[in-house]
């Protein structure tokens, strides 16, 4: 219950430090913030003074910082975003209809770098000081020192500029999640790898590990009946960390390679000043990841009755 | 008889990488300050004759596809981006080190205050705090040192909290406390000694973390502008030349990998 409180009040922070960081930007802004949030509305060719003035009362754009920033903050209580000031659409509408796209991108990464990085870090767990427990330091040190970018640009000239095997950029078709997908996935399962690794190193070195194989049963066996479970569990709680990383990653990443999801758009957001979309976007990235770690909390519990408090 | 094998080869090995990543650091910031002194140049010279041409005594690495000497650009990208997350760093080290102390020291609703501030920023992923502040103060540089600067601020008020607490609660500090020491000597014999390891792992961490996000937003355009020589702008201008001119795009590519691996060696293990 206490867990879920803290949340709550984690989200209404970042909601509120996002919504005063976007008005002072829009504040900011060189320009007539009236006109451009008037063009917005009303498209470029039906602006003149009297919208721009209409849009300036309304949003007290004029007068006083404090009250404008609690009208701001009023209508993001109300889940008014406001339209887009480049495409004049919702910004609820495109947010709804990019998300879905980042969405895929990043449970299909979650996913490859579970497939990649676990089982390596739980084989090597199993025998530590092995080869393979050596070899996967060295790689997942080197790895974790390869940001985001530079994994994708090296996916990029390797395996779709000088073999031509997969392409470069594009989104729709199977083909093309697999180098996005592969440059985030990679990036997790360095960390995913050591923290398995870790987890099962300890648990096979405690009492109830020995006894189970005392006890006669095999090596796999132990595994299944006795060490997943236990693995999992600091394997999720780094799953919710791991979300900024991927976060980070999905703005990079799909700003490589040309994926029209949230990251994409917050970025072209930026470019253009389109300060809506950046509240829209920021909003949406920022409490989903308090909602993932509200969830990976309660999934936590679940798996392991130890934690209560 | 239960035989508890711990791996003591891993611990004994930190000390090792921590060296070679030291050295890397070591060799790439030598390059940095010496480059431009062994051999003079201009990294914003052009001469398109010489476009994508290959290594010649006046350019080490070759011209890039302006003409320019990747030598030179390299030699400059590398003071800049460095020079700003040290900058960050020690600026986010000291005002975390500051409000870490004081909300254990303090307590009640100044640490209640600063613990939901850094929960919220630490909700928000470090690039995207970085973009909103880049959108809002004049100058990319400064940007870049503001945005950092407040992303990396409360991993080190966590870590200075989180030690604070733990030695001020100790018998030690009682023991200071009733013979009449002040705060400021409390802080310096018993809180600075505790905290001052974590710190090293903790700066060197922020360093690569602010490299990694100044190349990654010049990558996609959204960081510093066109004819600044950086890291990350370099790679992106020159990928289009990857088959002509390979050792081109691969100069940055080398320098900024043996930067963040020499750094993340350096930290070495974080401990949780």
């Amino acid at each position: 219950m206490n867990a879920i409180v803290s949340r709550l009040v984690q989200a209404i922070m970042v909601a509120i430090l996002i919504g005063t960081a976007t008005f002072v930007m829009m504040r900011s802004l060189p320009g007539d913030a009236a006109w451009r949030i008037a063009a917005g509305r009303y498209g470029y060719d039906h602006v003149d003074a009297a919208a721009a003035d209409a849009v300036r009362a309304e949003l007290g754009l004029d007068g006083p910082a404090l009250p404008a920033l609690l009208q701001w903050l009023g209508d993001l209580a109300r889940l008014d975003f406001g339209n887009s000031l480049v495409s004049g659409q919702p910004v609820m509408d495109e947010i709804a209809h990019q998300l879905g796209a980042s969405l895929s991108l990043a449970v299909v990464a979650i996913l490859l770098s579970l497939l990649i990085g676990p089982p390596l870090g739980i084989l090597a767990g199993l025998r530590p000081g092995g080869v393979l427990d050596r070899m996967l330091l060295v790689a997942s040190t080197g790895l974790k020192a390869v940001p985001q970018f530079l994994m994708a640009l090296v996916l990029i000239v390797f395996i779709a500029v000088q073999m031509r095997w997969l392409p470069a950029a594009g989104h729709g078709e199977i083909r093309h999640f697999i180098l996005p997908s592969l440059t985030l996935a990679l990036g997790l399962a360095a960390v995913n790898a050591r923290i398995a690794r870790d987890a099962m190193a300890r648990i096979a070195d405690m009492p109830f590990w020995r006894f189970a194989q005392w006890k006669g049963l095999s090596e796999s066996q132990t595994l299944f009946r006795h060490g997943l479970r236990n693995v999992s569990v600091p394997l999720i709680t780094y799953l919710g960390l791991q979300f900024v990383t991927l976060v980070e990653g999905v703005i990079i990443v799909e700003s490589v390679f040309g994926w029209p999801g949230i990251g994409h758009a917050l970025v072209h957001a930026i470019f253009s000043r389109d300060v809506p979309m950046v509240q829209g976007t920021a909003l949406v990235l920022g409490l989903g990841f308090v909602l993932v770690n509200a969830t990976i909390d309660l999934a936590v519990r679940r798996i392991d009755p130890r934690v209560t408090a | 008889m239960i035989v508890i094998a711990t791996p003591q080869r891993r611990r004994a090995m930190w000390p090792a990488a921590r060296i070679v990543g030291a050295a890397l650091v070591l060799i790439v910031a030598l390059l940095a300050l010496l480059g431009s002194v062994v051999v003079p140049g201009d990294p914003f010279a052009q001469s398109l004759v010489k476009a994508l041409a290959g290594p010649d005594p006046a350019a080490p690495l070759g011209y890039d596809h302006l003409g320019r000497s990747i030598f030179h650009r390299l030699v400059d990208a590398l003071w800049l981006s460095p020079v700003i997350a040290l900058a960050a760093v020690a600026t986010a080290g000291s005002a975390g080190l500051a409000l870490g102390t004081l909300a254990a020291a303090l307590g009640g609703w100044v640490e209640r205050g600063l613990v939901i501030l850094a929960d919220a920023l630490l909700a928000l992923p470090g690039l995207l705090l970085v973009l909103i502040v880049l959108a809002m103060v004049p100058g990319t540089a400064l940007g870049f040192w503001a945005g950092l600067s407040l992303v990396l601020w409360v991993e080190f008020f966590r870590l200075t909290r989180a030690a604070t607490r733990e030695v001020l609660a100790s018998p030690a500090v009682q023991a200071s406390r009733l013979l009449g020491f002040g705060p400021i000597y409390l802080f310096r014999a018993h809180i600075w000694p505790e905290i001052a390891p974590m710190m090293l792992t903790a700066a060197a961490f922020g360093t690569a973390t602010a490299i990694m996000a100044i190349a990654a937003l010049g990558f996609v355009h959204v960081g510093m502008r066109a004819p600044t020589p950086e890291l990350g702008l370099m790679m992106v201008e020159l990928l289009p030349y990857w088959r002509e001119a390979p050792l081109a795009l691969l100069s940055p590519v080398i320098a900024t990998f043996a930067l963040l691996l020499g750094l993340t060696l350096l930290a070495g293990s974080r401990k949780s």
